[in-house]
């Protein structure tokens, strides 16, 4: 008796567990949210589950990163191109029954440029003057200068329009307009979504979603090979992709994202305050073999600091071919004939822990010698990113369209070019788009003749899901796992 | 008896004491601002100093670990600085997951360990012992992540008989929770059993040399009869020791095996918020792990007493 009880409570266990029925979607993200603000932190995780699921701005991207009209269904510009008026979607309304109107737009806007804003991106919002309601239906943005980038910047996840009424428990229970409502949190484990039956657009095709969080790559691959998911957005182990590519029950999304993979370098301190050392840097580089051996392959070579998928790109690889030679010529007429030693400090990402060891050996080739020391993320924020006591590192910048970043003298890598910085100013100030395309060119020259870091590679988006599953974003324009249109193929 | 025990009770205060220090000092030092960290690289001067503010991180070192220890001494631990939920909800979230997953793999271990080391022994030198001693020579050279794995690949990938990780919670039943909670905990017990199993061994043996059996024996015991009655409560003792010791290393070192598998318990939050230096959770875990390994270790004081009529008598 005793034995079959034993065998019965087994059988039990392999039997028992959640059986899911076909309209929904458990998808695995590497990081869990803090919190589920998007409003309030810079962490791309919260963005993950919320950007168009839960939260959505006056305008959103699309997958291939083009900007759409979302909450806002049309909008007019001054002819001083200083006054947005935006006219807001009728009958939206938040999760939990209120109305979407125009004085929760004053409010989100004035909430995130406020003093007591904890605004990750509170520079998207730094522009604005004034914000005006007309009518519940219309809002009028006033702002001091033109900006060329007003309608992209208010499609980012930190633009959500949020409500008065929920603002005090949105970081636990976030309150948005989107076409999933938030269910539950299992801290450590798990987020679940529902359908918002009341949305205002095409509604969801699956009923709910769960998010789960799998930090550990090893981990992320058994649960994706064991079934308990039906896609990882983000795979953290590219060298295991190869076996779900040739396993048909899977298949394998590669896109790409906003994350310029640099070798960021510090303008200020020697020797790199030379132009012709960092020029010798970035020739001592072999681009091919980095994506190769710390990304398995997957990458986009970069020679400027910018998205290869955007209309505007201009390649420039050219300007830093593998020429160890030359390299080794430049430093001699810098006067390091005799090599130099230089620190690189690397955050923990795996594109920057094993990168840095390749990089380390090119650079060796050619009489750069470097001291590696891997930090944790804060440490890297507090040496690197604030004090700027470094000489090199590896970082992805994934901001959409931060090339705007080189304009700035005290941000760290120090690269200070008036030329630069008026031609940014210049692009702010323009709303034309032929001409807009044509500087931005133009500042993708600039500070790639200016070797002012090492351009590596695009960093790639890699998906890995279920065959059956549909309509999951390949491409990452701003950090989203939009769900809305997913649907599992009949 | 009396007299033993409050001395025991002293030294655990003193001890709680001292590591609440230490704790704090260590944790004041690591370097990284918590509000940096969640604000990222975009993020405005005067938006991380709105933060710190928001976040309580002005006051001076003394005010802060005043009110920490208050704090704890009310059952309040504080809110989180990046999930901003109390630091007590969520420890108590998480214990129901490393909490039973300590018991179930300790519990393994005594099954395992006990009979497995009474067999040995009194066998001593046969095939029976040399089998056992040699599994046990694996049990403790193979680290228990990589033997993680091997059960993922195994009873996950290829029979699929359970998932490959995470913790579905308590809500949807026992027996759901129990069954999430089987492989980590297999994976934890027998590197775990594989030292007991030598202990008890060890200690049974030493005790079967003592003069006292032989007398047991010669009084008429079978030798089953004489282990059970007067070998086992003597060689208990080193046993339990090892026990507790035991306890407290589930509790808190299952952190490689909480990550291999995804679980959400102790480990893994103290790992997640140092990274994020939310420094009021590393703080307010590390705390509780001491005192648990404390308290385990008091309570193994007092089942030597419970076990060792001596131990009574004297103090």
């Amino acid at each position: 008796m005793k034995r079959f009880l034993l065998a019965a409570s087994v059988a039990a266990f392999a039997i028992s567990g959640p059986v899911w029925a076909a309209d929904h979607l458990t998808i695995g993200i590497q990081l869990e949210p803090p919190h589920l603000d998007p409003t309030g932190a810079a962490a791309g995780a919260i963005d993950d589950v919320t950007y168009g699921n839960i939260f959505e701005g006056l305008t959103r991207f699309t997958e291939d990163g083009s900007i759409v009209p979302s909450l806002a269904e049309s909008w007019q510009i001054s002819n001083d191109g200083l006054t947005y008026t935006f006219k807001l979607r009728d009958g939206v309304q938040f999760h939990d029954g209120t109305d979407m109107n125009a004085e929760d737009v004053k409010f989100s806007l004035d909430r995130a440029r406020g003093d007591d804003s904890t605004n990750a991106q509170k520079g998207l919002f730094a522009g604005i003057a004034d914000v005006v309601v007309v009518d519940p239906l219309t809002v009028e943005v006033r702002l001091s200068e033109t900006d060329g980038n007003f309608l992209f910047n208010m499609a980012w996840g930190d633009a959500a329009i949020v409500a008065p009424e929920s603002i005090g428990t949105i970081k636990t229970n976030p309150i948005g307009t989107g076409a999933f409502k938030f269910s539950n949190w299992v801290q450590g484990d798990r987020v679940e979504l529902v359908r918002n039956d009341a949305y205002w657009g095409q509604a969801a095709a699956l009923e709910s979603a769960t998010f789960k969080f799998i930090s550990d790559p090893i981990a992320a691959f058994s649960a994706m090979m064991a079934g308990d998911l039906d896609a990882f957005s983000q795979f953290p182990a590219p060298e295991n992709l190869v076996q779900f590519e040739a396993d048909d029950r899977y298949k394998v999304l590669i896109g790409s994202t906003e994350g310029e993979t640099i070798l960021s370098t510090n303008n200020k301190a020697a020797p790199f305050d030379n132009v012709n050392v960092r020029k010798a840097l970035a020739l001592a580089i072999n681009r091919q073999e980095i994506i190769d051996g710390a990304q398995f392959g997957y990458g986009t070579p970069i020679g400027t600091h910018f998205a290869p998928h955007h209309p505007a790109f201009v390649e420039l690889t050219g300007n830093s071919p593998h020429d160890p030679d030359a390299a080794r010529a430049l430093l001699a007429e810098a006067g390091l004939a005799d090599g130099v030693t230089v620190s690189l400090k690397l955050p923990p990402p795996s594109y920057a822990r094993r990168g840095g060891e390749i990089i380390a050996a090119q650079l060796r080739a050619v009489g750069i010698n470097t001291e590696i020391s891997n930090l944790e993320w804060a440490q890297w924020l507090e040496e690197v990113f604030r004090n700027k006591d470094y000489n090199l590192t590896i970082v992805a910048h994934t901001e959409p369209m931060d090339i705007g970043i080189y304009a700035n003298p005290d941000y760290y890598f120090q690269y200070d070019n008036a030329v630069f910085q008026a031609l940014m100013g210049e692009l702010r100030r323009t709303t034309d788009e032929e001409i807009r395309s044509q500087l931005l060119q133009q500042a993708q020259r600039i500070i790639s003749e200016d070797y002012v870091n090492g351009f590596l590679f695009q960093l790639p988006r890699l998906t890995v899901a279920k065959r059956e599953v549909e309509g999951l974003w390949a491409n990452a324009p701003t950090q989203a796992v939009d769900l809305t249109g997913v649907r599992w193929a009949k | 008896m009396l007299g033993y025990l409050t001395k025991r009770l002293v030294s655990l205060l003193a001890s709680l004491f001292v590591a609440s220090v230490v704790i704090f000092s260590v944790v004041e030092v690591v370097p990284g601002d918590p509000a940096a960290f969640m604000l990222g690289m975009n993020a405005r001067p005067d938006t991380i100093a709105a933060l710190r503010a928001e976040l309580g991180l002005d006051g001076s070192v003394v005010e802060r670990y005043l009110a920490w220890v208050g704090g704890m001494m009310r059952g309040d631990f504080g809110i989180s600085y990046t999930y901003r939920t109390p630091v007590a909800d969520m420890i108590a979230d998480r214990l129901w997951v490393s909490l039973p997953l300590a018991l179930f793999a300790l519990t393994l271990t005594v099954v395992i360990a006990i009979p497995a080391g009474l067999f040995a022994a009194s066998r001593r030198g046969r095939a029976g012992d040399y089998s056992i001693v040699g599994a046990t020579q694996i049990g403790i050279a193979v680290p228990n992540f990589w033997f993680a794995m091997i059960l993922i690949l195994i009873f996950a990938i290829q029979l699929r008989w359970f998932s490959a990780g995470g913790f579905p919670g308590w809500q949807d039943g026992f027996w759901t929770g129990l069954k999430a909670l089987v492989l980590p905990a297999v994976a934890l017990a027998l590197p775990q059993a594989a030292i007991l199993t030598r202990v008890m061994r060890s200690s049974l043996i030493e005790v079967l040399g003592e003069d006292f059996m032989r007398t047991a024996r010669a009084k008429g015991l079978s030798s089953g009869a004489a282990i059970w009655r007067h070998g086992l409560r003597n060689a208990l003792i080193p046993v339990l020791t090892i026990i507790g010791l035991q306890f407290a290393f589930l509790l808190a070192g299952g952190i490689i095996i909480e990550q291999v598998f995804a679980l959400p318990g102790l480990g893994r939050l103290v790992f997640q918020a140092i990274s994020q230096r939310d420094l009021i959770v590393v703080e307010s875990v590390v705390m509780l792990l001491v005192f648990a390994v404390i308290m385990t270790n008091f309570l193994v004081d007092l089942a030597y007493v419970a076990v060792d009529p001596r131990l009574r008598r004297r103090a």
